[in-house]
């Protein structure tokens, strides 16, 4: 964000007084007082949207990263290929081989992550927002294994397939975001709290995962182990379709509550004072954010560290405040597709699930989290 | 002293027998008060006397469990949360600057209550912001991050973003604590500026009793939840009453400054009264 007139101080110059300090700026904004306010507003007939340039321009790479991605996840491996055989295999010229490689295997496991990650993504930004602290993702605050925990009892208890464990790993989520809530809420919503419950429970539901496992048959509890550590290695096509619908529902959803949790942020107080009630705004926040991480759990149990992480990649890209939505969801996709590739590459011929690659990096960057965090409070 | 209801001229913002209280506790019970359009009424008393639980109750965070705050002749509880925040701006005593924001859009939330989903950045809310801007001298700080800050440019920051907000009727929920003395003056000269030259009004509630009295065009003395006293600071701030109120023997002579009231504290051991010519004891 550069400036044309005014160039900020070195921190702690002293404060420049002016003769009259109420002289307003001028209508146009081009007095004594032009500052750079890092948005420009952009109408279109009766709509005016903020515009923060870098925050565009990151939105913008970060699309063009996700296909780059994306497209090098599928060509690259143990086994190359060419640009060109990818199109002639998307464009059904390839050899059966091929085709069996890009379109069967490859391919869905991409897609699929991509979703995934953007729900995780966006997931992360709201409940970093509302409990305002980084560490008030569903991974770090047990929703996730919450979640793979209403899978584990649908399908080793209730005997369901595995359409019966995606809706039980959304109840699993739901149930573990109502029970952290209700225990974390007192005279409105203290973020620390809500960390700390959030970490109890999920270390009891984690006990209680494993207990199923160990309940179960042996040929059941090797069925259920993707409910343990996020997998992707056996996405394929079916699930595609309804996770596409979904997601992009309940992104839109999420983009909807952008501004209002923007003001949100600020304590309740001054959210009040600028006209935004947070009580009802946040119980619909935590739906559609557990709802979000939930089917991202259904569809590859739970995958940590990219919830937690992608908002805060996302907010040192753009610069910019706020929940940073968009550039969460896409850097969360992003991500896990780069995740996925490692888990699928780099321990051939053997493969590890995704949750794996993202726990071990996920740990160091929690450890990062947690030492600047408690720095930051003792300071 | 008395208002009548039903009175809405030059009242916009009234009590009207407000039962203020928080879950079982009641702290203030059948109060009235009237907010004269265009004054700077300033609350004073004892910490935990129902201060900042009146000015909770006038800007709509708490609702009265009988009696009604009224905005403009009508029920504040019968606006929109936003309509209310178009007509009245808060500035409570506790704030949380978001991890990383800048100065600049930090200011721009408070355009909040006069955006859409369609209309979310328009010329009014950059103008809104830049003239906010200035009349808190940050204008140079615009661009940076608002944890850097001192506590007092902090607190102009967001005394900004209540501007930016533009109502006319302005509440503090004390402005000035955690300020050093000048940075004290300095946040309540603006807002006498705002008052004088913008036709603010002004409702706060300030700890300093000297201060209050130099600033306050209406000064409300509370104690137990109830208002004793208000009026013209000259009139309000009597020996007596601040006994009353604080409990606390004093001395009131004229500010050699101003000639406003100001509030001396008497020694407890009791030695001949020093000269009134020593500045602000607290």
């Amino acid at each position: 964000m550069t400036t044309p007139r005014t160039s900020p101080p070195p921190v702690g110059a002293p404060v420049r007084r002016r003769a009259d300090p109420a002289d307003p700026a001028g209508p146009s904004g081009r007095g004594a007082g032009a500052v750079d306010l890092g948005v420009r507003s952009v109408r279109i007939g009766p709509v005016a949207l903020p515009v923060a340039p870098r925050s565009v321009l990151v939105v913008v790479l970060l699309l063009a990263l996700a296909v780059v991605v994306a497209v090098c996840s599928v060509l690259f491996g143990e086994i190359q290929m060419g640009f060109p055989r990818l199109v002639a295999t998307l464009s059904g010229e390839g050899s059966a081989f091929e085709d069996y490689l890009v379109m069967d295997s490859r391919l869905p496991r991409v897609v699929n992550a991509l979703l995934i990650g953007l729900a995780l993504g966006m997931s992360g930004s709201i409940f970093q927002t509302i409990s305002r602290n980084p560490l008030g993702s569903p991974d770090v605050i047990g929703f996730e294994t919450g979640a793979s925990t209403g899978g584990l009892v649908a399908l080793l208890v209730l005997g369901s397939g595995f359409a019966g464990a995606s809706v039980g790993a959304v109840i699993g989520g739901l149930a573990t975001a109502v029970v952290v809530y209700a225990l974390a809420l007192r005279n409105g919503l203290d973020g620390l709290r809500l960390v700390l419950i959030g970490v109890g429970l999920g270390a009891l539901l984690l006990s209680v995962n494993s207990m199923l496992i160990v309940q179960a048959d042996v040929y059941d509890a090797q069925e259920a182990g993707g409910w343990l550590v996020g997998n992707l290695a056996g996405a394929s096509w079916d699930g595609v379709g309804w996770l596409v619908v979904t997601v992009s529902v309940l992104c839109l959803a999420a983009v909807g509550l952008s501004r209002p949790l923007m003001i949100a942020e600020l304590a309740d107080d001054s959210a009040a004072g600028l006209g935004q009630r947070t009580d009802r705004l946040r119980m619909v926040a935590i739906a559609v954010g557990v709802l979000l991480s939930s089917i991202a759990v259904a569809a590859a149990g739970p995958i940590v560290f990219v919830a937690l992480s992608a908002p805060q990649i996302a907010r040192r890209l753009t610069g910019a405040s706020g929940p940073n939505l968009v550039t969460s969801g896409l850097t969360g996709a992003v991500v896990l597709v780069l995740a996925d590739h490692a888990a699928r590459e780099l321990f051939q011929p053997r493969q590890v699930p995704v949750g794996v690659v993202t726990g071990l990096i996920g740990g160091a960057f929690l450890a990062w989290l947690l030492t600047r965090e408690w720095r930051k409070g003792h300071a | 002293m008395s208002t009548l209801s039903g009175d809405g001229t030059g009242q916009r913002l009234r009590a009207e027998a407000v039962t203020l209280g928080y879950d079982k506790r009641v702290i203030s019970e059948d109060l009235t008060l009237a907010v004269p359009d265009g004054s700077f009424t300033v609350i004073v008393g004892a910490n935990g006397c129902g201060k900042s639980t009146l000015l909770r109750g006038l800007a709509r965070l708490l609702k009265p469990r009988s009696g009604a705050v009224h905005l403009d002749g009508q029920a504040i509880q019968r606006y929109s949360s936003k309509e209310v925040a178009r007509r009245l701006g808060l500035l409570p005593q506790a704030q949380v600057a978001p991890d990383g924001i800048t100065v600049a859009d930090l200011v721009a939330r408070g355009r909040y209550p006069h955006q859409s989903l369609l209309r979310q950045w328009t010329r009014d809310d950059e103008e809104a912001v830049r003239e906010a801007l200035a009349a808190t001298d940050i204008g140079d700080l615009a661009e940076r991050l608002v944890d850097e800050l001192s506590g007092g440019q902090r607190q102009r920051v967001w005394l900004a973003m209540a501007l930016a907000q533009r109502t006319e009727i302005l509440l503090l929920d004390e402005p000035t604590t955690y300020l050093d003395i000048a940075h004290q003056v300095e946040v309540l000269d603006l807002c006498e500026r705002l008052r004088t030259e913008r036709g603010y009004t002004l409702v706060a509630v300030l700890h300093d009793l000297n201060l209050a009295c130099r600033y306050a065009t209406h000064l409300v003395a509370m104690k137990d939840g109830g208002v004793v006293a208000e009026g013209s600071p000259a009139d309000v701030i009597t020996e007596e009453l601040v006994e009353d109120v604080y409990g606390l023997a004093c001395r009131v002579v004229p500010d050699p400054e101003c000639g406003t009231p100001l509030v001396i504290p008497r020694k407890n051991v009791s030695t001949t009264p020093s000269a009134p010519s020593e500045e602000e004891t607290r």
